[in-house]
């Protein structure tokens, strides 16, 4: 089990009742470890309450092109994105890119 | 001759020597001063602070090229900032015009530019804010054929554009001549800040976005709205930034890739996340690089199928009416049994909207899945016989909801009214408000 804090930002907050922060417990099996996927897969199925809602969120099994993932304010890329083993007190932020200017 | 005289004519002569030594000193100076005196006393507040190098600091500004690519919401900001400070040339990109709905957050234009352009306005703005600035206006859309003509020349490139497509080209085109991007944008109360292409060392635009977003995904302050002084405050960011990369601050061996995310609610809050660096097979920057001058130059990169385009013509010339046919078969007339239907976000409709209208959003009835009983919910006296007219802000989102009611929701005659609320004010009554 592993405690980490959520983020929302650049206006995705929209499909989670419009909410930018979360506190999310995410279960693991006795021994295991849970990883940026895991925490996906739990955004996915228990967070999004409109499953209209989630090509919003992911694309393709993938986190949607234009949202920037970061783990303790750092790009998820240099963290080994979705095999990331997570720890208590994590904070992921996703933010949508934005464009207007 | 008597004492007071005496004492007079020393007084005058003391002077006159004081004088003369002070004109000596001056033109001495003023042959070797590498500015005027009136530029010393015009940039002293910022010469003294210590980490800006004094006159050293203050030429580095004067020599510098900086070009900025829309004078909109993050242009308007950051370019008195640029000019005050004395940076020597400025270019502005912009073939837009100024209108209303800009001013409250495109602060360098007045109401008496509305109509004017934007490029102009804030080229009048910039010289009376500081005469010995030189100002270039490209009143043009930026595309594949003129940018390299526009960007060459200047030392820095200001990204203060609105959409992916622009994004992307400004971006590719700094890497093939080598120029380091200031990259903004915003929107709704939020904003984000980069530095792409950092002496060439630094990651592209490309780099941090191999893929483009849906353009679903993609929405305009137009659209989305925007709250002036949270994308102004990005905007005098990127200034800031401007500035210290002139006077150096940034080097090879101390940059390190950052993306700067605004937020000025619900508490105001600025996080620098740590961003990836180079993408080693990136198709603008990586040495495999397919997007280079000619291929740009020949129209090879096709950005607009690239980041696509929104399809809202889904209706069939005759499930369209015109607003002109609307009000004459419908508005105008008393005692006709049809249902007005404003699909527009409620927050919009709440500004302004027509009489016996009901506001069901397109999201809304998308998650209805067709569940006619859902939609009696709100508009309890509907049948699928029941004759349904669709309006929006502008008729895009009225032909996806048209559509949805007719597929989905098996309604016979639903039809969408051309151009929407706005162009029903601008054809038929004026008197309504326009946001």
């Amino acid at each position: 089990m592993v405690k980490v804090k959520v983020e929302f930002l650049g206006g995705l907050d929209v499909i989670f009742d419009k909410e930018r922060t979360h506190k999310v417990t995410v279960a693991a099996d006795a021994g295991s470890d849970v990883t940026m996927g895991d925490l996906i897969d739990y955004i996915v199925d228990n967070m999004i309450k409109n499953s209209n809602d989630r090509c919003v969120f992911i694309e393709n099994d993938n986190i949607r092109p234009g949202i920037l993932t970061l783990i303790n304010d750092t790009d998820w890329e240099l963290e080994g994105e979705k095999e990331y083993v997570l720890e208590d007190g994590d904070v992921v932020s996703f933010t949508s890119t934005l464009h207007g200017g | 001759m008597n004492l007071e005289d005496r004492k007079e004519l020393e007084a005058l002569r003391k002077e006159n020597a004081e004088l003369k030594r002070k004109l000596g000193v001056q033109k001495f100076q003023n042959d070797e001063l590498a500015m005027s005196l009136e530029e010393f006393k015009r940039y002293g507040r910022q010469m003294i602070v210590e980490t800006f190098g004094g006159v050293d600091g203050q030429l580095k500004l004067r020599n510098a090229k900086v070009l900025i690519i829309g004078a909109g919401g993050l242009g308007c900001p950051c370019l008195p900032y640029l000019a005050g400070a004395g940076i020597g040339h400025i270019g502005i990109v912009d073939n837009d015009v100024v209108d209303t709905s800009n001013l409250h957050r495109q602060v360098l234009h007045s109401s008496n530019s509305v109509g004017k352009l934007k490029c102009d306005s804030a080229k009048e703005f910039l010289q009376k804010l500081n005469p010995h600035v030189e100002v270039t206006t490209y009143p043009v859309r930026l595309s594949h054929a003129n940018c390299f003509g526009i960007f060459t020349g200047y030392d820095y490139v200001l990204d203060c554009t609105d959409t992916p497509l622009t994004r992307y080209l400004i971006s590719d085109v700094a890497v093939c001549l080598g120029m380091t991007v200031v990259s903004a944008s915003g929107l709704g109360y939020e904003g984000q800040l980069s530095i792409l292409n950092f002496k060439s060392m630094g990651p592209c635009y490309r780099c941090f976005y191999p893929a483009p977003p849906s353009p679903s995904n993609v929405s305009s302050c137009q659209e989305g709205g925007v709250i002036g002084p949270c994308i102004g405050l990005v905007g005098i960011m990127m200034a800031v930034e401007t500035i210290k990369l002139i006077m150096g601050v940034y080097t090879e061996e101390n940059f390190e890739p950052f993306l700067l995310q605004y937020s000025g609610f619900p508490h105001q809050t600025l996080r620098r996340f740590k961003m990836r660096g180079r993408k080693p097979n990136c198709i603008s920057c990586g040495p495999d690089s397919t997007v280079n001058r000619a291929a740009i130059l020949a129209g090879g990169i096709n950005y607009e199928l690239f980041c696509g385009k929104r399809n809202y013509d889904v209706c069939k010339p005759e499930e369209r009416i015109t607003v002109e046919e609307f009000e004459k078969a419908y508005m105008s007339q008393e005692g006709l049994d049809y249902t007005l239907l404003d699909v527009r976000p409620h927050h919009h409709y709440d500004i302004s909207h027509l009489p016996n209208t009901f506001n069901i959003t397109v999201k809304e009835l998308r998650d209805m899945d067709g569940n006619m009983d859902l939609l009696k919910r709100h508009i309890p006296k509907l049948t699928d016989r029941s004759e349904v007219l669709v309006m929006c802000r502008y008729g895009n989102d009225s032909q996806l909801a048209t559509k949805l009611l007719k597929d989905e929701f098996k309604i016979s005659t639903v039809r969408d009214i051309r151009g929407g609320l706005f162009k029903y004010i601008d054809e038929i009554n004026p008197s309504l408000p326009k946001y």
